[in-house]
This record gives structure tokens, sequence and C-alpha cells, in this order.
């Protein structure tokens, strides 16, 4: 098979997209690995806890060291990172328009294209809810794990997926108190040994609760939470008053899918991971020929598999693109997939597996 | 011996109750606590990730395969030696032990400040009430824990089934 020797465009340097990154360049492909910030990992180095999973999967060593040693290996590869890089648009013929520090902008003719722009945090709206103290639980977790500033010193939590109770967790080892964990359901959506952890240091879990509003003259001073019916509306008189300086969000994740719209991808809509996303096959390949995606913009799951689909779809691009042989493509897709899988096993592993089941359905027939 | 009665339970309050965790046949009796010290593993949901059982050098930690299996622990095979506690990311392992009117228990730790040895403390169980008065024995944290200390405390041995950690310092910054 010829090579192709039109670069790979990786669009966004987290866990999914430095792993494609790295396996073709592994294999030997010219490969571009593009991000908007000025620092590449994308949320890894606001992870400080252990990591889940298996030894392959790096379980045990915390998401930070893992962000160190992939950047380490994309630079001992020799990557082409631009960083301070927005790609804005990809047009038919897999041409990448690329601006660089909101300065030059120039386009690229590429082999092949890896969209790995992640998520972006859901809002939820409530009276008092622009008030300064009023944050997401990612922008809190950047705020004291990668800017060491503590963003209140007394806060509480809405929504009790891990995001939340992670987060609540870091908060209080940056010297935060967290009053409490809210959550609308009647069940507590995150790991149980994350919950016990925050439990443990006399955090309070209250379940079919929400946040009624916010109150404060210059910024947050109290929160009001009330009990929900299975409505999930608010039942009158069962309000109670905490006093906060912080309001966090954790409710849930969108996949970030403006590029691979703009692309052309088919969308399919599983709310389990996250509402509208592209639908893609068993190989992380979009509708559109030779565009793939993965991490959370293929449905919001951890790093852990977004770091699998990333190396998943980097060797089959490679392999595409004439770099790797047939044999080559299996054994190595084959290893990946079952790293996967393993990942999506258990009670809250099933829910994804057969999320991502839907997808590559949808993502089949193209 | 329970001291005090209340419903809790993993998926409601954020603690697991002594009976989901009995129900799942994890932990050691106080007899046997009595005997010697044992390995107390509070990983009640099926989650992937098995770095207890490749931490283990006895081989005595078993998830297996998938790896969402509950770990199972041979008391036989394990000889205490605690480095399960820092590699469990959960947190969720500790060694407790009962030695006449004593308990000791070494569990995980990930707040500044650290504890001191000698330090009196407030021991907590899994809902972060303090039961009972403690003492800091030891607080190790050597490199291959990455980060996460180990700390042993002493406490009267009445609370050995609900104490799981230390209350926390507030305000230290």
């Amino acid at each position: 098979m010829d090579k192709n020797n039109k670069p790979a465009i990786v669009v966004g340097a987290g866990p999914a997209g430095l792993c494609a990154a790295i396996e073709l360049k592994k294999a030997g492909a010219p490969v571009i690995l593009i991000d908007e910030n000025s620092k590449p990992g994308g949320q890894l180095f606001k992870q400080i806890h252990k990591f889940f999973g298996s030894r392959e999967h790096k379980a045990g060593v915390r998401g930070f060291d893992i962000g160190k040693e992939l950047l380490k290996e994309s630079l001992d590869l020799g990557m082409d990172v631009r960083l301070s890089t927005e790609v804005v648009g990809i047009q038919k013929g897999l041409k990448v328009w690329a601006v660089e520090n909101r300065a030059r902008s120039y386009t690229i003719d590429a082999g092949a294209i890896i969209i790995a722009t992640g998520a972006t945090e859901n809002a939820l709206s409530f009276p008092g809810w622009t008030l300064p103290g009023v944050m997401t639980a990612g922008c809190a977790q950047t705020l004291i794990n990668v800017h060491r500033v503590l963003p209140g010193r007394r806060v509480l939590m809405i929504g009790s997926g891990n995001v939340g109770v992670i987060v609540a967790y870091q908060l209080m080892q940056a010297g935060a108190q967290v009053a409490a964990v809210v959550e609308a359901a009647p069940r507590l959506g995150g790991y149980g040994v994350h919950t016990a952890k925050v439990r443990r240091a006399g955090v309070s879990f209250r379940t079919s609760t929400t946040v009624v509003r916010a109150e404060g003259k210059d910024g947050v001073e109290r929160a009001v939470i009330a009990k929900v019916d299975e409505r999930f509306k608010p039942i009158p008189g069962t309000e109670e008053t905490l006093e906060v300086d912080t309001i966090c969000i954790a409710v849930g994740l969108t996949p970030s899918i403006e590029l691979a719209s703009l692309a052309g991808c088919r969308m399919t809509y599983i709310p389990e991971l996250g509402g509208n996303m592209p639908a893609h096959d068993e190989y992380m390949r979009s509708s559109v020929e030779s565009v793939y995606v993965v991490g959370d913009i293929a449905g919001v799951e951890e790093a852990s598999s977004a770091m699998e689909e990333g190396r998943l779809a980097g060797v089959h691009a490679a392999w595409s693109m004439g770099f790797l042989s047939d044999a080559q493509l299996k054994s190595k897709a084959d290893e990946t997939v079952q790293r996967l899988l393993s990942l999506r096993q258990g009670v809250f592993g099933q829910k994804r597996f057969l999320a991502k089941k839907r997808i590559v359905e949808q993502g089949a027939g193209k | 011996m329970s001291c005090k009665n209340r419903d809790i339970s993993l998926k409601i309050d954020g603690a697991p109750s002594l009976e989901e965790l009995k129900a799942v046949n994890m932990l050691p009796s106080v007899e046997e606590l009595t005997k010697k010290a044992c390995v107390c593993i509070e990983c009640i949901e099926e989650i992937p990730c098995n770095p207890c059982e490749t931490s283990c050098p006895q081989e005595a930690l078993t998830v297996g395969s998938p790896i969402t299996n509950l770990p199972v622990i041979d008391r036989e095979k394990c000889t205490v030696c605690g480095l399960c506690i820092a590699a469990c990311p959960g947190l969720a392992i500790t060694i407790k032990s009962v030695e006449g009117s004593t308990a000791k228990i070494r569990f995980p730790w990930e707040y500044l400040p650290f504890p001191v040895a000698g330090e009196k403390v407030e021991m907590v169980d899994r809902t972060g009430e303090a039961l009972c008065p403690g003492v800091i024995l030891s607080v190790v944290n050597p490199a291959r824990n990455n980060k996460t200390a180990v700390v042993t405390a002493e406490f009267p041995k009445e609370f050995v089934e609900e104490i799981i950690s230390i209350r926390r310092k507030y305000g230290t910054l």
C-alpha cells in the first residue's frame, strides 16, 4: 500500500488526542497535534487522584503523572505539537483550517483527522446563579489544582457523580470545607469508594435534593436547598439554608461537537453519554471518510477509556495511511479493544458499554 | 459490637453500612481481629479496578477476571504488610487489630497537615462522626505510596468495627 504522506491532524491534546498522536507517530506516520490551550494535557493535569483500572490503564498513577508520561513520550518521539492554535474549520477534502495565537491563519491538507475536542460542563440555572462564587466543579478543580487558588472556604457541591465527589474531596484536600453534596436523583451517582471517603470526612450527602437559590450581596453567602419530588420539582416547606461561600455545579458534561459538526459527521443522540455526539464505528471512524472521533466527544466517559479510544483511532488511521500492515492493525486494535472492554464492565461500565454499542450500531451504517 | 444503630447505606448516605459490608463477607469478625491483624476491604461495588491485587507481594488479594470482581483476601497468605492500603485508589483498605482493651487501625491519609506520632486525635466512623479519642502511633509516607500516607492509630476496642479514620483539621491554611 502506498503511504499517504499528508499529515494526520489530531485536534485536542488531552488524553485521547495525545494517545492517538503517539500511536500514529510510533507507526511512523506524519502527525500534527494541535491544541488551543497554551499547555497540552487537557484535563489530565488537574486530576490529582490515583486512577482506577488495571496496570495497563495506569491504575494507581495520579492523573497529572499520566499527563507527564504522555507528554514525555510525545516529545521523545519528536511530535509536532502546535499549542495556542485553534482549529476553526474542517472543509471537504480533509482541509483543516487553523489559527495560531489568534493572529496567523493557515490550512493544512490532512491524510486523516482525529477530533479529540472533549466535552463541556453543563450549567444549572437557579436564582442567584450569576453571583460570584457559583462555578462549575471543573472550574473549582482548575483553580485549586492548576492555579493553587482556593475559591472559597465552605462549599456546596451540586451533583454526586464522580466529578462532583472527586472535586469535593480535592476541595477538602486544598483546605476548604464541604457543607454538603446534593443529588437530585434518589441515589448517589459516583463510585461508592469516592462517596465513602468524602462521607468519612463528615460531609453529608442529600439525595432527592436540589439547590433552590443562591443568596448574597456581592457574592454567595448562603445556598437554599430543598427536597424534590419524583418529577424533580422542589417540595415547598423542605427548604434548608446552608452557610456557604461557594456553589460548585457538577451536573454532567456535553460532548464538544462543533468541529465534528462542521466536518459533516452524522450525529446521534445518546443521553447516557452526554447528548448529541458524532456516531462512530468500532475503530472510532465517524461517518466522514478518514475523520475519527475519540474521547469525550465520542461519548462522555473518563480519561482511561479516552486514552484507549485515542490509541484505537491512532492505529487505525496509521493503517489507513499505509504505515501499519493488516496484521499489525489487527494485533494492536485487538489489544486496545480488550482493554476498553475491561473498563466497561460492572454496574457502572455496563450502562456505558450498552450506550457505546448503540453509537457503533449507528456508526456502522455509514 | 455496633455502637449505634443508624440507617446508612452506600448509595443514599455515601458510606457503606456495617450490614452492607458484612453482606458481602468482606470484614473480619472482632474475634478474628483479636487473634491477628486483618486487612479490611470496604469495596462493595463492581468497578474496574485491581491495584490491590497487583500490589500484593504474597498474592493474597485476588480480583481476577473480569476486573470488576470484588477483591477477595486470603487471610492465611496475608502478612498484613499494608502495601495494599496506599495502593487502593479508592482509599478503601485498612488493617485493624485488637489487643486487650485497645484496637489499632492502619489507614490511608491524603490531607495536610499529616498527623504526627503521639498526637491525640478524634477517631471517626464511616459518617465522619467522632466516636472516641485515639493516639497516633506512626505516620509513614515512602515514595512507593505515591503521596498517600499510611497512619497507625490506637483507640478503645469497643469501637473497632465502626472506626475508619481520624477527624481532619480545618482552617489550617
